[in-house]
């Protein structure tokens, strides 16, 4: 995700922020885990913008993606690189930091600060590697739900994540009905298709060949960078489109005039996802990759909370919802948008959709957007405006 | 703030009780929906086709479907809604019938407004230039028009009748231009009236206005 992090045109920002962390769940009181297991202790690494009005009324969670972190927005002291999503959160922009109080937390499984299977095992002494529990999108839920309580939020004005933070933003409006007014879910769905799967599971693949995977045990030696780095290829592949590709690179060649008749890379979208690919190794770890494309491929919220039943899935939800597709995204197709809003309106459910006309696949939501941000301020701030009819009648 | 509602919808708007569920079908950018949020305390949404529109109106701030008015209405439970509205709209619809029909399932009342083809300028035209006739209503030539069907006043009171339904309430409007206030006809609007709005339900006779 971090690729597109970029300094956003009007200059608007949070500014410095710092990183912060919260600890729970110490032993004996783990958390019990979907799949049964337990963990203890837990830290969520997370970041705050804006200001807790003193209802507690004005807080927004933002749920990443797949590789992100809990750098959302402004900028770590002494570096020049803005947190995923600078572009949409600040002062004046489609999450504004002048009206909410936002939060930005990681997922449990991730490397990027919490406890994830790169993590010291306190039981060990060691690295979790695959002693690390299996997590869902729900123990992520849930965990947040700690924070929560933690910071202080009675109920978010907002839950707001796109692509696998869209399912958390999903999974929190049914979860936790009481304590969501309102939910974004950006080029996300209730479920995986096979097609996602299918991504996935060559990914996972191609980490799990690498002679330097070792089973998960690679900490102390080297990394399985080539099998991480075809895995982002191929996870990369999957956020664009053909249109997208076809615009970026066409057949373009790379510093050549001439085909090498060799297997280098010979065209620029060859060097493009070696290049997404190095970068990401640097960034990342191969087992939070395997961790967390397993937890997105599991989740299920038709299963999980409708006993088959999207309608029923969504029958204890009180949420408000936006929900935005893109007509390029072929990992998140809009059909899976429209069930879930065929759903939502057959609960009665207050939904807003739109699917936006766009180039740039699954990835269009992180890139800058003025029409996307425009929706999403005007509709939290509906959620205000309904709210306080509400509380007038 | 804003500009004036367009006096079709205004009519519409007055006729709507307050704290009602509305359900706006091809509601464009969501003016009569932002107006009944603000002022009757409508629970309202809307359904539109036109991306462009719909992202304006979720931006003011109302609740909008981006899709077809046709397929969207079915995923409703019935009498999810109060009202719903096809203003300006009908002219264009492929089937009338079933989406009048599938209205009066999801709302215990619709609400219908519609270029009046029968107005007396449409007719002349028709009669002595011999081409087919355009009005401010109807702006478009007949190779470019998204307006489908041609409906007098006249001709929607007898499908009301004729599919079972009944007209609840009627006003029709002379106006050359839809965005200033029209004046209400009484007399002979078939011949007169530029437009037509109707509230329809089922089962209960007919109020002369």
């Amino acid at each position: 995700m971090s690729e597109y992090a970029q300094h956003d045109i009007s200059g608007r920002t949070v500014g410095i922020v710092r990183n912060q962390f919260f600890t729970f769940a110490q032993p004996p009181n783990e958390m019990i885990l979907e799949s049964g297991a337990r963990l203890g202790p837990i830290t969520l690494a997370y970041e705050t913008y804006g200001t807790l009005n003193e209802e507690g009324s004005n807080a927004i969670l933002i749920c990443h993606a797949l590789s992100g972190d809990s750098h959302a927005a402004g900028y770590y002291s002494g570096q020049s690189t803005p947190g995923w999503w600078e572009n949409m959160v600040g002062p004046g922009k489609g999450i504004d930091t002048n009206c909410y109080f936002v939060v930005c937390s990681n997922v449990i499984g991730s490397c990027m600060g919490s406890t994830g299977p790169g993590s010291i095992n306190p039981k060990t002494g060691k690295h979790y590697a695959l002693d690390f529990p299996v997590v869902t999108i729900g123990d992520m839920v849930r965990a947040q739900n700690a924070l929560r309580e933690y910071i202080g939020v009675e109920r978010w004005h907002a839950v707001v994540g796109g692509s696998i933070g869209g399912m958390q933003a999903l999974e929190w409006s049914l979860r936790y009905p009481d304590r969501v007014r309102s939910a974004v879910l950006l080029a996300t769905t209730m479920r995986h298709s096979a097609l996602a799967i299918a991504f996935n599971e060559v990914a996972r693949q191609a980490i799990m060949i690498d002679p330097n995977w070792n089973e998960g045990n690679y900490y102390s030696g080297q990394k399985p960078g080539l099998g991480l780095a075809v895995a982002r290829m191929i996870g990369h592949i999957t956020y664009l489109s053909d249109q997208s590709m076809r615009l970026k690179f066409g057949r373009r060649l790379q510093d050549k005039s001439d085909f090498s008749f060799q297997f280098d890379a010979d065209f620029q979208v060859e060097s493009y996802l070696h290049h997404q690919g190095r970068k990401f190794v640097d960034r990342f770890d191969a087992n939070s990759f395997l961790y967390i494309t397993k937890a997105a491929d599991y989740y299920d919220a038709i299963r999980s909370h409708g006993d088959g039943s999207s309608v029923r899935a969504f029958s204890s939800s009180q949420a408000s919802y936006l929900i935005v597709s893109y007509t390029s995204d072929w990992l998140y197709p809009t059909y899976q948008s429209k069930d879930m809003v065929k759903a939502m309106k057959k609960n009665g459910l207050n939904v807003s959709f739109c699917e936006i006309e766009a180039d740039w696949g699954h990835d269009a939501f992180l890139l800058p957007n003025e029409r996307l941000s425009a929706m999403i301020r005007g509709f939290l701030e509906r959620v205000e405006y309904s709210d306080e009819q509400t509380s007038a009648t | 703030m804003s500009k004036p509602l367009r006096h079709d919808l205004q009519i519409i708007a007055s006729w709507i009780a307050p704290g009602s569920r509305v359900l706006d079908l091809g509601c464009g950018e969501g003016d009569l929906l932002q107006f009944l949020m603000r002022h009757r305390q409508v629970r309202g949404s809307g359904i539109e086709h036109d991306e462009t529109k719909v992202i304006a109106g979720i931006q003011k701030g109302v609740s909008i479907l981006h899709g077809d008015i046709n397929t969207e209405i079915l995923d409703y439970p019935e009498n999810s809604f109060d009202y719903a509205i096809l203003s300006q709209t009908l002219q264009q619809v492929y089937d009338p019938a079933a989406l009048i029909e599938r209205m009066l399932q999801v709302a215990s009342a619709g609400i219908v407004s519609f270029p009046n083809f029968g107005q007396w300028n449409i007719r002349m035209q028709l009669m002595f230039s011999g081409y087919a006739p355009k009005t401010p209503q109807l702006p478009y030539e007949w190779y470019n028009t998204p307006n489908i069907r041609v409906i007098t006043i006249q001709d929607f009171r007898k499908f009301v009748r004729d599919v079972g339904l009944s007209v609840l309430r009627e006003e029709a409007i002379a106006a050359q231009d839809e965005n200033r206030l029209g004046k209400r006809i009484r007399f002979l609007p078939n011949l007169r009236a530029a437009y037509g709005i109707f509230m329809i339900g089922r089962g209960l006779q007919p109020k002369r206005q």
